[in-house]
């Protein structure tokens, strides 16, 4: 914390995201842990500081305690069927499809043989949760990595059974053969009557993707005949037997404390139980009509406070910043001298960028099943953090983690919004109450106030732009919306960039990119406000101040395939374009709108992106979730705004909070780059980021009005107060 | 959204159905024996005591469409619906597409497309677009956006999911139907 500032920028990237250390994973020796998987061959990732600790030899497959500190495993049955363990979750992403070609790729094997378990904190490997589009360079790696080492050991057991030399022989198929076309013997039969566990250590070589086979290409996701015919069940979707359905008495409002409350009614209706406990009131039924009604029959009274509403929001951000201390300060980072670079400008610029409060909206709301069986409690719940809800349900039970176990079934989404386990908290205590399973749905209405949300912010900036077009100065400042990529991308001599923490009114937590979508939306509107001052075009601008060629190459890609020299300017057409850097990520998005002149509205026609992400590991998942965040992004970028006064939400609902729809989604087309010379980096959030500023830019483009604001049409239309950039 | 609403008239059962039970509802070609209050939404019908969980909450304000459900052919929000105003109606859920082990060609078209993400939408969309082919069997672009305005898909897929109806609707010329 007190280290100096250095000359590269780390200002501290995600601080919304949680953070944990690897724990216990397997409380059992080899032979029991053979026994409980049925035999056959597992093979086990050691993370690498455990593997570091062991003897000097490579493998280490004959000891007989587990490691403690397992990154991922892999099973192959006596029967052959190869099942993949991993503490990721499956939330629409398409890691479950991903995941499986890279094991399938590098194991050579079909992709069908694959099966995959994903968060089950009994069954996977300790993860700290999916987010940060870490999966696919992390785990991904991982899971390349045991593949390769289970393929080793069948060959060696291949070759010992043969008695030739393991160089000789060749895994392709599901099955090892002699180079030479002699005999051949099944992965199958190969791990018939094993019992063998293989610890890994983490660092051993992979298939480059050059030479990738069944990774790279498109594939669509896997299991979706249970997705189209409705049999895949989401966690609000599971039953147990007995299993209540419970209801939950809310506060309020914010901070609200619990005054009085009068449970008899309810308690009183048959067949229901009631839980009152602290601030905690909730009940549980049959079914949901009677805890519906339990619910209404239940007289709580609540203490409030006053709490500001969104209207004093952006003034709030401001006056309440943390003061950061000039010196040693790891959120601020400065690079020459800004009045340097000022003094140094034909053109100073300087505006201020307002970003909301969103939800996220996962269209599954937070769910939780939770049942007691003789001390130990049994969690499903859609949650991208199943060890970390695990500890959470442990803590509020005062039981051992060894004493909980959560499920994570495929879940219909999560953006960053459910790292936290409130609703597995709340299901577990209602289940204790009644003695039975209970079924816990958060309403629509739930999920928007008592979930958490993108961080509001205030953004400023100030610039310098010399008279040939070359940026002199960068003052950034981002109030409370995150450092996830506030550095910019561009060559400026002279910067100050710094993020100032604020103690948020509204719970606030990750969402897709963090705050990179803020950053990226303020800096890519500025840019274009400085090209517009020294009169170039935007996109020749910003390559003018870019020397990093995998975001000038992305540029290149989306401005060519949308045409952007050859675009022709018309009334109530605009065009824009922006780019951006985050976590690995490179886009560059071009935009084109049209505005009614009259009624104000403003529709995005089309839009191109551009995007590179290292080697592309399913182009076709890949093109799928850059296309649906664009389209994620027009809702951010356009209409999404949290609305909320003395501790309540003034507009919890879909018919009050506007999402983008079929209408509001332009014409997308998506151009991938693909560098299978660099490692792959994860693309479930970065692609977000671009919509909004060239939208905006677009806007401006056609208008000449600059809107500043996140989202950029609160009503619905341009707002009618707007600066006129002239 | 209109098309989502019940008709007025259509439901003439719901004034006294207060307190009335409901004792069988016909799903997917199958009549079931149930014991509800009139008043349960035929969405918590479905999901709890049918165990037809294809069919999803949303929002259950008529917002979302994930609880889509076909009555009589008619594309309607489950959650927005009584169960004692359904009547003998005929009731079709995404579990009653598949026929004889052949999906819809809707059904198969989304996977064709490859139209989802997380998929939670997926069972509304899906029932959306049969009743869409139903009342207009070639609807081009313009008009599959019109019609399934309605439908969230916060997963964003919106753009293949109208391809997998416009394929489904290509395929559907083909054959007799
Ligand atoms: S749940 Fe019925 S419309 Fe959303
Ligand atoms: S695929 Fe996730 S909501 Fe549509």
């Amino acid at each position: 914390m007190s280290a100096k500032p250095e000359t590269k920028i780390v200002l501290e990237p995600e601080r919304y995201e949680f953070r944990a250390t690897p724990m216990h994973l397997f409380a059992m020796d080899r032979r029991d842990f053979m026994k409980a998987i049925g035999g056959g061959i597992a093979i086990l990732l050691v993370a690498k500081e455990a593997s570091a600790l062991q003897e000097s030899g490579r493998r280490t497959g004959m000891r007989e305690d587990m490691p403690r500190e397992i990154n991922a495993w892999l099973h192959i049955a006596q029967d052959g069927s190869i099942t993949v363990f991993t503490g990721k979750v499956e939330i629409g992403q398409n890691v479950r499809t991903s995941l499986a070609q890279t094991v399938a790729d590098e194991l050579h094997v079909e992709l069908a043989s694959i099966a995959m378990v994903m968060g089950d904190t009994q069954l996977t490997p300790f993860d700290m949760g999916t987010f940060g589009s870490r999966t696919t360079p992390q785990m991904g790696t991982q899971l390349r990595k045991v593949a390769w080492a289970a393929r080793d050991v069948l060959t060696g057991l291949a070759a010992k059974r043969w008695n030739v030399d393991a160089g000789q022989l060749v895994a392709e198929n599901g099955k090892i053969s002699e180079r030479s076309g002699g005999r051949s013997i099944t992965y199958a039969e190969l791990a018939q009557g094993q019992s063998l566990a293989q610890m890994m250590p983490a660092e051993d070589p992979v298939t480059p993707a050059t030479e990738w086979k069944i990774a790279g290409q498109p594939v669509r996701k896997i299991g979706a005949r249970d997705f189209v015919t409705g049999r895949h069940k989401y966690t609000p979707d599971l039953k147990r037997p007995g299993m209540l359905y419970g209801k939950v008495v809310r506060p309020s409002a914010f901070d609200a404390t619990l005054a009085s409350v009068d449970v008899s009614a309810a308690k009183a209706m048959p067949g229901v139980t009631v839980v009152h406990d602290g601030d905690f009131i909730g009940v549980a039924a049959a079914d949901e009509l009677t805890a519906e009604s339990a619910v209404a029959a239940i007289k709580a009274e609540w203490k409030t406070t006053p709490q500001i509403s969104n209207k004093e929001l952006f003034e709030f951000l401001k006056k309440n910043a943390d003061q950061n201390p000039a010196e040693e300060n790891r959120y601020r980072q400065t690079k020459g001298s800004m009045s340097d670079g000022l003094s140094a400008a034909a053109h100073r610029l300087e505006a201020e960028y307002h970003i909301s409060y969103i939800a996220h909206c996962p269209l599954e709301p937070r769910a939780a099943l939770a049942e007691w069986k003789d001390g130990k409690l049994t969690v499903w719940t859609g949650t991208q953090r199943p060890f970390a809800v695990r500890e959470e349900l442990a803590q509020a039970f005062h039981i051992s983690n060894d004493n909980v176990r959560v499920m994570v079934p495929d879940t219909g989404a999560a953006y960053g919004g459910k790292h936290t386990g409130e609703c597995a908290v709340e299901a577990a205590r209602l289940a204790q109450g009644a003695g039975k399973p209970v079924h816990l749905l958060w309403t629509r209405e739930e999920e928007f106030t008592w979930a958490y949300f993108r961080p509001a912010g205030v953004i400023e900036i100030k610039s310098g732009v010399s008279s040939n077009g070359m940026l002199t100065a960068w003052e950034f400042h981002n109030y409370n919306s995150g450092a996830a990529a506030i550095a910019t991308m561009y060559e400026v001599p002279n910067q100050v960039t710094e993020f100032h923490p604020v103690k948020s009114p509204l719970r606030q937590g990750s969402y897709r990119s963090l705050a990179a979508a803020a950053n990226h939306f303020a800096r890519e509107s500025h840019m274009d406000e400085c090209a517009h001052a020294a009169g170039m075009d935007p996109l020749e601008f910003r390559m003018k101040n870019l020397k990093e060629p995998r975001l000038s190459a992305v540029y290149e890609a989306a401005a060519q395939k949308f045409g952007w020299q050859n675009r022709k300017a018309a009334a109530g057409r605009g065009f824009g374009i922006a780019g951006g850097i985050d976590k690995g990520g490179h886009l560059a998005a071009c935009a084109e709108v049209a505005v009614g002149r009259a009624t104000g509205e403003v529709h995005i026609v089309r839009v191109v992106q551009a995007f590179e992400c290292g080697a592309i590991v399913n182009p076709e998942g890949l093109e799928n979730s850059i296309s649906g965040a664009i389209t994620m992004g027009v809702g951010g970028a356009l209409y999404e705004a949290i609305e909320f006064d003395n501790g309540r939400i003034l507009n919890p609902r879909f018919s009050q909070y506007r999402v983008g729809r079929f209408k509001d989604e332009p014409k997308i087309e998506v151009v991938l780059v693909d560098r299978k010379d660099l490692p792959s980096a994860g693309a479930g959030e970065t692609p977000i980021v671009g919509l909004a500023p060239a939208v905006g830019n677009a806007i401006f483009n056609a208008t000449g009005m600059r809107i500043r604001t996140m989202p950029m049409l609160p009503g619905g239309k341009l707002p009618r107060k707007l600066e006129v950039y002239a | 959204m209109e098309f989502l609403q019940p008709e007025s008239g259509v439901f003439p059962a719901a004034k006294e159905s207060a307190m009335a039970r409901v004792t069988e509802i016909n799903v997917n070609g199958t009549r079931h024996a149930i014991d509800v209050d009139a008043e349960a939404t035929l969405l918590s019908v479905l999901r709890d005591q049918l165990d037809l969980t294809g069919t999803k909450y949303g929002c259950g304000e008529g917002q979302c469409a994930a609880c889509t459900v076909l009555i009589d052919g008619n594309p309607r929000h489950s959650c927005q619906t009584k169960v004692g105003a359904v009547g003998q109606r005929q009731i079709t859920t995404i579990e009653g597409l598949e026929k004889n082990g052949e999906l819809h060609p809707v059904q198969q078209a989304f996977i064709d497309v490859d139209a989802m993400q997380c998929a939670y939408c997926t069972s509304g969309m899906i029932l959306g677009g049969v009743a869409l082919l139903k009342s207009n069997p070639h609807p081009s672009e313009a008009e599959i956006v019109e019609y399934m305005n309605g439908h969230i898909c916060r997963c964003g897929v919106y753009q293949r999911i109208g391809q997998a109806i416009a394929l489904a609707s290509m395929r559907m010329k083909g054959s007799a139907a």
